[in-house]
């Protein structure tokens, strides 16, 4: 039988019909995963009903001011709750932070300490709760209800931090929420302390909480906290800071309702909402006061952390009249099997740092201050990956993405008459700290890190030196731990600590705020381990400002065949207080010495063994032949820079005995050097030629756009590539299977193989 | 009138040119990239990051590796100031960093009194408590 398909025009469903359908999708939808209609908009919702009848009733200037305040040392009060009563690391040292959010989820008052980063992407999942979970039958949002949430997909940095989430109710109806998130550490990823480098895909990062409901009338369901305490290393910490964090939400809760009963819910309301939308007209007006301009920066991630590579983090940043946007497109693709990926909303959250902290510090902190700004991204790119692509080693491209962000900034910053800060050369942006996990000298499993990945080198600014291991780039106003403290919970002690890394240097007309050595060895448990995770040991992951240098490169150290416990009982004259001593003296007889990237996986330590790291120094600002000598002479005393080098670089002129300076031989060695530049300085037109190549060099794996053709991303050699919009799988090969592949290639060649069966 | 854009440039709203800021040179035109009227060298990063631990016994040394990047100086060709740095892989174009839109610039400036020395920002004072 002959079947003629006759072609039937589409018909337009009708306004009814596609409201069934829709139900019928929304009743069969069969897994609410991150909506992209919520993870892609950092946006202020826009104004409610209930909003617009309380600005009616009060937006009285002074009340508004009054009760602003009052939420913001709520919140300041939640957060020293959890600062003080936190289990994990990072709550002691301020890697916290809470906040109150508008009843359609905005956040509109984050507390002034802590990592503004977490409460700014709080606001995703509590979208999600109100879009999902609101009217759901079986969840449902009430008074007394309180929310759990970790995974980045649905709106975190990453998944070691986990969220606290209440709703609060006046009268039976939704009036704002509350939360509080914490770094807690340990999560039950592949690896101990709750970010995983050897994930491979997301399955590997451990605690996957979408938002869910984990308290009831204000109390902890039991049988849930049981369930994630069996899913971690460290159950007694998972619930140790449940608890805190829903007490510092309540806390915050005690002072709205407070509130609610002097100056009533449309105060309240009225306040959130005239808050946010005052701070984004006044941002809006600071971004018109900019010169229009585009400026381009990249910065250079070396390495997956499991392998070393060149994956480009490209930046336009475009200013017209109040309109700001940030253009991502030509970073590398994202990474299928390696973890240094973010979601496009970790990369936002911390650009709104670079805002928040180092250029509008005096706005209230919350969403609002970077709602206006624009971010484009490629899709499935290394700075706004896939659902299926790993991301839990997402500080990687956040923080290299922070860096373009803050050196573009800088550079329209300068003409402004106009100034909130100064400005200032990037902040060392990696966490260079030791990462750890095991059975501790009490017998208890941990997996945590040293608070010293907040002891980031300042960047220098247009008129000073940048500051020493000031703070973190995340949370300006962190501490770094006492590590004494530390060392009374795990078995490792660290040897040298806090002492700055002499000639790892910044120069320029101000120096770059320098970072600090730690040498540490396990000493009281034989299951005992340690991890870095970061990048820079062969390209450094900053630019330098205005002909200022960006820091150097930091490589991991390690010391094996040695008990250096015993070298310090017996031979105490033998141990040296250096990464440079001891790694070039080798002063115990019979050990191994050994350098590697700052992409250490999970490894157990021996008894005495020593890692060695330092953290990085932020980058210089200006020619440093105009640094005042006597500044160059302080360094040398201070242990910063050496005296040759000090010498060589600043063509400083001093008496080596006595470090006194000869000015005039100065001044001349400078001129000597002006000139010389002139001498071996080539005209761009004539330099480009020479310079300029086509693709990316064949020696390096490379990865992302090459020039201005941001529409070709390569993937790891020059031959391919592949368009900007038509993403493709981005597999690396195991480290160790290339290692393998090498040395067999060796054997082959000597004909050491031939015998071998195929 | 000039506007000070960096630490070393301005830009003669005038003459539409980039200026020098510590010799007066004429740099170029402000429609290109100030980079076009300088001077380049490739700079060995390890000239300037000194390998602390001995490279001749290792592979990582804290010296960037000078075969995955180079530093590329810009020097003003006149009075040989190092106005901008550049980290950048091996053959990688250099960035037009910073483009201005001339037009604009003139039209904002046209509201503005000229600034000639740099405005530093407001300096973090002590705070001074609450007080009546």
């Amino acid at each position: 039988m002959k079947q003629t398909a006759t072609q039937v025009p589409a018909r337009k469903p009708s306004a009814e019909e596609m409201k069934l359908i829709k139900k019928f999708l929304s009743d069969n939808t069969l897994f609410l995963g991150p909506d992209p209609e919520i993870m892609q908009n950092h946006d202020l919702m826009p104004r409610t009903a209930l909003e617009e009848e309380s600005i009616n009733k009060v937006s009285d200037a002074h009340t508004i001011a009054k009760i602003r305040d009052r939420l913001q040392s709520g919140c300041d009060e939640g957060y020293e709750m959890v600062e003080q009563m936190g289990a994990a690391p990072g709550a002691k040292w301020g890697d916290v932070i809470t906040g109150v959010y508008s009843a359609s989820g905005d956040l509109a008052i984050a507390s002034a300490g802590g990592v503004l980063i977490f409460s700014a992407l709080v606001h995703h999942p509590i979208k999600f709760i109100i879009k999902n979970w609101m009217k759901d039958p079986t969840v449902g949002v009430r008074e007394g209800d309180g929310f759990i949430h970790n995974d980045s997909r649905y709106g975190n940095v990453h998944n070691t931090d986990q969220s606290m989430i209440l709703p609060i109710f006046h009268d039976g109806k939704l009036v704002c929420w509350v939360a509080s998130t914490v770094h807690e550490g340990e999560n039950g990823a592949i690896e101990p302390g709750g970010m995983p480098s050897m994930a491979e895909s997301p399955c590997d990062e451990g605690l996957k909480m979408s938002p869910f409901k984990v308290v009831e009338n204000y109390e902890i369901k039991r049988d849930i906290l049981t369930f994630l305490q069996n899913s971690v290393r460290e159950p007694k910490l998972q619930y140790e800071d449940m608890k805190v964090k829903l007490f510092a939400c309540l806390r915050i809760k005690q002072r709205i309702e407070e509130t609610l009963n002097s100056d009533g819910p449309e105060a309240l309301v009225s306040t959130l909402r005239l808050t946010m939308e005052n701070v984004r007209a006044e941002v809006k007006r600071r971004i018109s006061e900019w010169p229009d301009m585009t400026v381009r920066t990249y910065i250079i991630q070396d390495s997956t952390l499991r392998e070393n590579c060149v994956v480009k983090v490209n930046c336009k940043l475009t200013k017209t009249g109040d309109r700001l946007i940030f253009d991502f497109r030509g970073s590398a693709p994202e990474f299928t099997n390696r973890p240094t990926n973010t979601i496009v909303a970790g990369l936002k959250g911390m650009l709104a740092q670079v805002f928040l902290c180092y250029v509008w510090p005096d706005l209230p902190r919350g969403q609002a201050a970077f709602a206006p700004i624009e971010v484009i991204t490629d899709p499935h790119s290394i700075v706004n990956c896939s659902y299926a692509a790993p991301n839990s080693q997402s500080l990687m491209s956040i923080f290299t993405g922070f860096t373009a962000g803050q050196h573009a900034v800088a550079k329209f910053l300068y003409s402004c008459p106009e100034k909130y800060t100064k400005v200032h050369a990037p902040t060392f942006n990696m966490i260079n700290t030791f990462i750890w996990g095991g059975v501790s000298q009490h017998g208890e499993t941990l997996g945590n890190l040293c608070a010293d990945l907040n002891g980031m080198g300042a960047g220098a600014t247009v008129d000073r030196d940048g500051e020493h291991a000031l703070a973190p780039i995340f949370a300006t106003m962190a501490d770094i731990g006492e590590q004494e403290l530390n060392e009374e919970d795990v078995p490792f002690l660290q040897l040298v600590s806090k002492k700055m890394t002499r000639d790892a240097i910044a120069p320029g007309k101000y120096r770059g705020g320098q970072g600090y050595t730690m040498i540490v060895a396990t000493k009281d448990s034989e299951q005992w381990g340690f991890m870095t995770t970061c990048q820079g040991a062969k390209i450094p992951p900053l630019q330098g400002l205005f002909g200022g240098y960006a820091c150097g490169a930091y490589p991991l150290s390690k010391v094996k065949g040695v008990d250096v416990y015993d070298i310090l009982l017996n031979e105490p004259a033998k141990f040296r207080h250096s990464i440079e001593e001891i790694m070039n003296d080798q002063p115990f007889e019979g050990a191994s010495y050994t350098t590697y990237h700052m992409g250490m996986g999970f490894e157990i330590s021996k008894r005495g063994e020593l890692f060695m790291i330092s953290q990085g120094a932020g980058a210089g600002y200006g020619d440093l032949l105009e640094r005042d000598p006597a500044g160059v002479v302080r360094d040398i005393e201070e242990g910063l820079i050496s005296p040759a080098v000090a010498e060589r670089l600043y063509k400083v002129q001093f008496d080596p005995q006595t470090l006194a300076i000869n000015q005039e031989a100065t001044a001349a060695a400078r001129e000597a050097e002006r000139k010389a530049r002139k001498a071996r300085g080539v005209p761009f037109s004539e330099f480009i030629k020479q310079w300029n190549k086509p693709t990316p060099p064949a020696h390096l794996q490379y990865f992302g756009c090459w020039g201005d053709d941001v529409g070709k991303l390569y993937m790891g050699s020059a031959d391919q590539s592949h368009h900007a919009d038509q993403p493709r799988p981005n597999y690396m090969r195991h480290p160790k299977d290339v290692r393998i592949e090498e040395l067999e290639a060796r054997l082959a060649a000597l004909g050491a193989l031939e015998d071998e069966k195929k | 009138m000039k506007v000070l854009m960096t630490e070393y440039l301005r830009i003669n709203l005038d003459t539409e040119n980039w200026e020098c800021r510590v010799c007066d040179h004429v740099v170029g035109s402000a429609s290109k990239g100030y980079k076009e009227g300088m001077l380049v060298y490739n700079r060995d990063p390890r000239e300037i990051h000194p390998p602390i631990i001995d490279p001749d016994k290792y592979r990582f040394t804290f010296s960037p590796d000078p075969e995955w990047v180079r530093i590329l100086e810009y020097y003003c060709p006149s009075c040989g100031t190092m106005v901008e740095t550049e980290y950048a892989i091996p053959g990688h174009p250099p960035l037009l960093d910073m483009e201005p839109d001339l037009p604009a610039l003139k039209a904002q400036w046209a509201q503005r009194d000229e600034v000639k020395e740099t405005v530093v920002g407001p300096a973090v004072l002590p705070d001074q408590g609450h007080n009546h």
